[in-house]
């Protein structure tokens, strides 16, 4: 019992063990929901795969703390993006905006699943179209014959 | 026969895509502060703490910023390279201690030696987020005008100096200030 309820305890302690455990105080709802999207979407550049809210780098310790003294100040979601991108460009967004150089990214692939459509539908109507007949050439009848026939020998020398 | 050739295609775009992936730095990324304005700053010396740097006092030269700390591995690495490049006296280099201790940062120089014209501070690495340094040593070259023209993101290499950073010094040295 005691080991069940240890367990369980251990279990409940695994849920705080993320990263980004310091606590803010917001003056309201909305700067703390302001502050927990963007640490959320901003990336971290030293472990590139992880956001700034998961990551324990130092990097990303004091970008919150960058943050959430710009909030605290007043500062909307558009200037702290600005500041982001204005210093490590638009790599710190997992959400890039739709630009030239991101155009690609962004649409490359519904232009691959448009041509995706376009090859299957091609393939479609290709074989739609294709002679369908009943009948097949004589040569063809007798090989069939013959496999069918060695077929048969087989299975009854096997019974 | 023909029908083999499409999916074989399409296969070796992918393989030469996934190719050059492989020879591509994800850490190396490009820096939106390139051909702008240095980021503002001032900063306490680590020698004389109570005098300020600020960036119109370095104005009307071309200086190499060199963004460097104690506890970095790959500055060490870095460091006989610039210890070379001071020797040349070709470009004044500022060296930014960042998120270091003074005594620790002055321990380093007291040991590699000091290549650095000038050491800045920066300990809670405030300087740092303005000039986006995500992975130290990073090294910037400043023009004349106070812009930032390229920035060298790890160590510099006896290569990357003879390559990109002394043709570039000369070239922005040309320039009027």
């Amino acid at each position: 019992m005691k080991r069940i309820l240890l367990s369980l305890l251990m279990l409940l302690a695994s849920a705080y063990s993320y990263a980004g455990i310091e606590v803010h105080t917001f003056s309201t709802s909305q700067q703390e929901a302001d502050y927990k999207q963007l640490i959320n979407e901003l990336r971290c550049l030293v472990c590139q795969n992880q956001n700034i809210a998961d990551s324990n780098a130092d990097l990303a310790k004091d970008l919150r703390r960058e943050i959430y003294g710009m909030i605290s100040n007043g500062q909307n979601r558009d200037q702290i993006v600005t500041f982001m991108t204005d210093r490590y460009g638009d790599f710190v967004m997992y959400r890039p905006p739709f630009k030239p150089s991101t155009a690609v990214l962004w649409a490359g692939p519904f232009v691959l699943l448009g041509l995706g459509v376009i090859g299957l539908l091609l393939f479609i109507r290709k074989r739609k179209n294709m002679p369908v007949s009943d009948q097949i050439s004589e040569a063809d009848h007798t090989r069939a014959m013959g496999i069918l026939d060695n077929d048969n020998d087989n299975k009854s020398n096997n019974s | 026969m023909t029908r083999a050739w499409l999916p074989l295609a399409i296969f070796a775009v992918l393989v030469a895509f996934l190719y050059k992936g492989l020879s591509l730095d994800p850490k190396n990324i490009p820096s939106p502060l390139i051909n702008k304005p240095a980021p503002e700053f001032s900063l306490p010396r680590l020698y004389q703490p109570d005098e300020v740097l600020s960036k119109k006092d370095l104005l009307g030269r071309v200086w190499l910023m060199n963004v460097w700390a104690s506890w970095c591995v790959a500055c060490k690495q870095e460091h006989p390279v610039l210890m070379i490049l001071a020797k040349k006296n070709i470009v004044p280099i500022v060296g930014l201690n960042y998120k270091d201790t003074n005594e620790k940062g002055k321990d380093w120089l007291k040991h590699g030696g000091n290549p650095y014209n000038v050491v800045l501070v920066d300990q809670d690495g405030r300087a740092g987020i303005d000039w986006g340094v995500y992975g130290v040593p990073e090294s910037f070259l400043v023009d004349k005008k106070g812009m930032i023209r390229h920035k060298f993101t790890g160590p510099l290499t006896i290569n990357s100096i003879e390559n990109e950073l002394l043709p570039l010094v000369r070239q922005l040295n040309q320039e009027p200030s």
